[in-house]
């Protein structure tokens, strides 16, 4: 790393969060050289976005962000071209960041340098000179969808043939399209293209009370309501320098560990039966009922869309809940393990599992991969262990670990998670603080930036804040671990069969609607 | 082997008799075999599916009931079709309801689906489900539950009667 050519080692601003974190401004040589000095370093991509500040300094803006060691990295680079406004490219050293940026193209009309310029949340569903996140986009038209067809990468070969899935999928799935190029049944490549359920959501956050964006946060991704709408209430606190009631805190962190659970347990069962096994489904998705239904009584929710709010959480606990949630502990622990067991040692299961949809650690890491999928390949990630905000401070979470990266290994960590969920859900409810479950927050100072990243059950899920005049949102950017980890998906596919398709792609169960906001 | 009968026999029963047995005789009088209902999530967070899911769960135990869920419209009496309809899905959701046979009953499913919800309609949205395609029933709910789709489901084929 040079030192002329890196900001790493000058001016840093604080950046309010959850995690520390620090933003730095870099000009389109820093940008790329601090980039490259990251990667070096080690630093996981977590997210990229834009903004469009002509109102305020007559520039276009773009911003990354990187997990790293000592917590959050920023990168903020200010592009004073109006009209063709362009910035390095970081696919080359991150490839996530490819989509991400045709994304912001999508969105704000801000180009990288990067030679793919196929629209990837815009399905020429508007117009392509009109970017919904410019401040001067008329937010009230309808455009017509013009339909023509993608440009997927053409595979050739003798014997190669293509099958297209999607985006409406045979089963209950989000929508999505799939394009195989196969030899026999055999997967040479798969190609993902996502971006159909794009609704809008940053435009929607433009101009929306804060009070009231926690809403929207928890309904990007509603099986990681609790990890969005938190993320989004620890960036508006920040900012606004609100520290959450220590109850609120513990009662959060519950929420989020019942967010886990549902999710790992429904999961399991899922893929028990995919792989043919469909007892396990039947077991699983009883024991996720179970969840859900202790959920609607001590939370008032069956998915707790509306229970993180501004300044702690909606309710308290009712009386005699303690009771009722150990009891459902106990239950989960021991049908849990013994459903282990049970899929451990079914020959049927553990074939279709074990060696199926392999992301060795090398390309996981080439990649960027975050959160569970990264977990089951070797890589040692989780906020709540390596950053941990509160309560998890307190806590000590054990990261999960696999090292074999197949099926077998992603099934594996959704057990031992759902073992340290448990053990975390009873320590929450032992040592529950007494006190308040919420604090006013008063509007926050205008053109304040905050960024909250939770732990989610996928991997870490982070809302990007800056507020506006008179307690508005003026930009808001999320971000699901999903969007790194799609691209694992399509590695993990190659050399195998077709039909193993939809246990492979269950076993990473990544997000559409998060990715596409 | 042992291990699976046990937890079987421990789980037991769990779905509520009395409610299934009259559900599946008013299906069967409609339509003297299984509905089949295909889902479509038009653009929804994910949520509304999730409770979707539920519905197959042994609580509820649609299969029990007389309805199953299928891979093609075209086999489809139900489309029970989640939203905001996005833009990027408004296609793609036509062509599905132009593929399903008559009568194309259509459940939208959600505060989203029934008006739009939290993301209403803008260059991204449609808003509503009926927005885009005919709907016979909408079922409010953000998420609805099990039991409420259930019912927005039982509540259609009733008017078929
Ligand atoms: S109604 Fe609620 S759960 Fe259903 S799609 Fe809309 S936001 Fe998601």
């Amino acid at each position: 790393m040079h030192m002329a050519t890196t900001v790493l080692d000058r001016t840093r601003t604080l950046l309010a969060g959850n995690i520390a974190g620090e933003r730095i401004a870099a000009n389109a040589e820093e940008w790329v050289a601090s980039a490259t000095a990251l990667h070096g370093a080690g630093a996981r991509l977590l997210t990229l976005w834009g903004t469009d500040d002509r109102d305020r300094d007559r520039c276009f803006r773009i911003y990354a962000a990187w997990l790293h060691a000592a917590g959050l990295v920023v990168l903020e680079h200010a592009i004073e071209d109006r009209t063709h406004p362009t910035y390095p490219s970081l696919a080359e050293l991150f490839p996530a960041a490819g989509r991400m940026e045709r994304a912001v193209y999508d969105l704000l009309g801000i180009a990288s340098t990067a030679p793919d310029r196929r629209g990837w949340l815009r399905h020429n569903g508007w117009p392509e000179d009109v970017f919904p996140l410019r401040r001067d986009f008329d937010a009230t038209r309808q455009h017509a969808v013009q339909s023509l067809p993608y440009a997927y990468v053409e595979v050739e070969g003798d014997g190669v043939h293509e099958i297209a899935v999607g985006p409406v999928h045979a089963g209950i799935i989000e929508p999505g399209g799939f394009r195989f190029s196969v030899v026999g049944e055999k997967v040479l490549r798969l190609e993902e293209r996502l971006g159909y359920t794009h609704k809008g959501v940053a435009r929607r956050f433009q101009g929306m009370p804060q009070a009231s964006g926690h809403k929207l946060a928890a309904r990007l991704s509603g099986d990681s309501a609790v990890a969005f709408s938190w993320a989004w209430c620890a960036a508006l606190e920040s900012i606004a320098g609100v520290v959450c009631p220590p109850r609120a805190a513990a009662l959060r962190g519950l929420a989020l560990e019942h967010e886990r659970l549902a999710n790992h347990l429904g999961d399991l069962g899922a893929l028990g039966n995919d792989a043919g096994f469909a007892f396990g489904l039947t077991q699983f998705s009883r024991l996720k009922e179970d969840l859900l239904r202790l959920n609607a009584e001590v939370f008032s929710a069956r998915y707790l869309m509306d229970f993180v709010v501004p300044g702690g959480v909606a309710a308290d606990l009712p009386r005699l809940a303690s009771d009722r949630l150990y009891a459902l502990y106990a239950h989960l622990e021991l049908a849990a393990a013994e459903l282990r067991s049970i899929y451990d040692e079914h020959a049927g299961v553990q074939d279709r599992f074990r060696e199926t949809g392999r992301l060795d650690r090398d390309t996981a890491v080439r990649l960027g991969a975050l959160g569970l999928a990264a977990r089951a390949s070797g890589i040692a990630n989780d906020l709540r262990a390596d950053h941990p905000w509160a309560p998890y401070d307190r806590l000590d979470a054990q990261s999960a670990g696999q090292n074999g990266g197949d099926v077998a290994a992603r099934v594996q960590v959704r057990f031992d998670e759902i073992f340290e969920s448990l053990r975390l859900c009873r320590m929450l409810l032992a040592e529950l603080p007494e006190g308040p479950v919420r604090t006013a927050v008063d509007a926050a100072e205008p053109y304040g930036m905050g960024i909250g990243v939770i732990e989610g059950w996928r991997g870490p899920v982070a809302m990007v804040l800056e507020t506006g005049p008179e307690g508005t949102i003026r930009r808001c950017h999320a971000h699901d671990a999903s969007a790194q980890n799609w691209p694992l998906l399509e590695y993990a596919i190659l050399g195998n069969l077709v039909p193993d398709f939809p246990l492979i792609n269950k076993s990473f169960n990544l997000s559409y609607s998060g990715q596409d906001g | 082997m042992f291990d699976v009968l046990s937890r079987m026999v421990h789980t037991g029963i769990l779905t509520d008799a009395s409610a299934t047995d009259r559900l599946q005789q008013q299906i069967r009088s409609v339509l003297g075999r299984a509905l089949c209902i295909r889902q479509v999530d038009a653009g929804s967070c994910n949520g509304c599916e999730l409770e979707i899911h539920a519905l197959n769960n042994p609580y509820y135990n649609l299969e029990g009931l007389g309805i199953k869920f299928v891979a093609s419209p075209r086999h489809a009496d139900l489309l029970l079709v989640t939203g905001p309809v996005s833009v990027n899905m408004e296609e793609a959701l036509k062509r599905t309801y132009d593929a399903a046979p008559d009568p194309k009953l259509v459940v939208a499913v959600g505060d989203c689906g029934a008006c739009g919800g939290i993301f209403g309609t803008s260059y991204a949205t449609r808003g509503a489900v009926s927005n885009v395609i005919p709907v016979d029933h909408t079922v409010p709910g953000c998420p609805p539950s099990p039991q409420a789709i259930l019912d927005g489901i039982f509540q259609v084929v009733r008017s078929q009667l």
